[in-house]
């Protein structure tokens, strides 16, 4: 049985909810109390993930911490279709691993924001704002290229890959932490799109399409 | 910005979760435009101290609630008392607390409002096509708070400890103009009620801070459970509350449509007025 240490408002965590329900697949949640208890940084917890974060997946007796590892290792083994991890597919790969290390600066900008402002995390909330322009503008000009080419996704393929999935959720959320996606006209359809995949399931906060 | 009123100055107000304090020892926050900072006293003394940020000058303290309540003026009553409390088969849990870029006062709007299950709490609170808010009573006690009676709503999953949907019983009392309540009949004892408090912290005029306490009849449930159920829901009224313009809420009842002022709305709105009450609102022309 696969197991996901999870909180219900990490957009890390719901990425690989979508992820796991999009597959069609089962799970088991343990609910962290990140808020108010920092339970993420318990002692027990840390002795599953020394980083402090969720999510963490257990399938079997194998571990893995990291989102964007988690949407890896899911799509690869059980996607029987291997379209969301086209595993012969190198430029594809590549591309994906490019846009998951995207993510994490979307996290750390977009998604820092979001924290401050809603559950008090100590930071300085209006770098983090201005830096999430940066990823923003590249997203967005990303995405606006692809449509004039016919693409709808972040990748080559005719289809969504765990790459959208990756950068989706602190996008969606971005508003939370004072991040406008009114100049990003792209990125809007990009978001329309990604609510209209069959299956797709929302978290508190993204507004169902 | 508007000076707050006497009747928010001289009141107590949670200003920061006992769990939360506790995983940091310290938390500057600010209540009514006033910064101010909560910490432990000691180590595991379980006393708390609150002060100024600006001037340093100490405030009072009280603990209850599994909050910290504290006020920049001279209050002239207690914390609001919840009897239902007391019942020794409850289990009681604070909910997680949530800034929000709007008036406390719209969030106390929307707490009282059923009208939205629907749509912004899908599968959860409310589901199409069970859309109708039944007529129901809305009163200003002797106390001088408001109880609306006799609620119903049909709720697919209406708390963690529901199996499937059902009819629920709600009342809602607001007893004061930052605190509101709701009680709904139990799942498993429906003729017993869960309730919810809000008590809301109105931060400035425009920005406020939930601070729910959950008290559920404790049966199946657990305190964990209770608390990410209550996060899931109050997430999904953040960008709608976020998203209402104006920030402030407006007590002119002619201000905005009809659909979103029912009953319990227009009462409140003319209760506040009544009280006094214009920090985080739009008065009513004279
Ligand atoms: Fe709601």
């Amino acid at each position: 049985m696969i197991r996901l240490y999870d909180y219900v408002l990490s957009g890390n965590c719901y990425k690989i909810r979508l992820l796991l329900s999009l597959l069609g697949l089962e799970w088991e949640t343990r609910w962290i109390d990140f808020h108010p208890k920092r339970e993420h940084k318990s002692e027990w917890f840390l002795g599953l993930n020394p980083l402090g974060q969720v999510p963490v997946l257990e399938d079997g007796d194998f571990r893995l911490r990291d989102a964007q590892a988690i949407l890896v290792y899911l799509a690869a083994k059980h996607d029987e279709r291997g379209r969301w991890y086209p595993a012969g597919d190198p430029r594809t790969l590549g591309e994906i691993a490019q846009w998951l290390a995207f993510a994490d600066g979307i996290t750390a900008t977009a998604s820092a924001a979001r924290l401050h402002d809603g559950i008090f995390f100590e930071l300085d909330a209006d770098r983090a704002r201005a830096g999430a322009n940066a990823p923003f503008r590249v997203l967005d000009e990303h995405l606006w290229f692809q449509e004039q080419e016919g693409r709808e996704w972040l990748c080559a393929p005719g289809h969504p890959t765990i790459a959208d999935l990756a950068c989706f959720p602190y996008v969606a959320l971005s508003e939370e932490g004072g991040v406008s996606r009114l100049p990003y006209p792209a990125i809007r359809r990009w978001t329309d799109r990604v609510k209209r995949i069959p299956g797709f399931i929302p978290m508190s906060g993204v507004l169902v399409a | 910005m508007a000076e707050p009123d006497p009747i928010l100055v001289n009141d107590w107000h949670a200003v920061v979760e006992l769990d939360f304090l506790a995983s940091r020892g310290s938390f500057e926050t600010v209540l009514l435009g006033v910064p101010i900072e909560i910490a432990e006293s000691g180590e595991g003394s379980g006393e708390v101290r609150v002060s100024r940020r600006d001037t340093h000058a100490p405030l009072p303290a009280r603990i209850r609630y599994g909050h910290v309540f504290t006020s920049i003026g001279q209050p002239n009553r207690d914390i609001v008392h919840f009897p239902e409390c007391h019942e020794a088969d409850r289990i009681h849990v604070t909910g997680g607390s949530i800034a929000v870029h709007v008036s406390g006062l719209r969030a106390v709007e929307n707490f009282l409002d059923m009208g939205h299950f629907p749509f912004v709490h899908t599968d959860y609170l409310g589901v199409e096509p069970h859309t109708e808010v039944e007529p129901y009573e809305v009163t200003v006690t002797e106390e001088d708070e408001i109880l609306a009676t006799k609620c119903r709503f049909f709720q697919p999953l209406a708390s963690p400890s529901a199996d499937g949907g059902m009819m629920v019983d709600y009342e809602y009392r607001v007893a004061r103009p930052y605190t509101v309540c709701l009680y709904k009949s139990n799942p498993i004892e429906p003729e017993r009620w869960d309730f919810i408090v809000l008590f809301v912290q109105p931060v400035s005029e425009e920005r406020c801070i939930a601070h729910p306490y959950l008290s559920y009849l404790a049966h199946n449930l657990d305190n964990e459970t209770n608390r990410w159920f209550m996060q899931l829901i109050f997430a999904q009224d953040k960008p709608i509350l976020e998203n209402q313009l104006p920030k402030r809420l407006p007590l002119d009842p002619r201000a905005e449509v009809p659909a979103r002022s029912d009953a319990s709305s227009l009462s409140y709105r003319r209760w506040l007025a009544a009280q006094g009450v214009t920090y985080g609102a739009i008065p009513a022309a004279a």
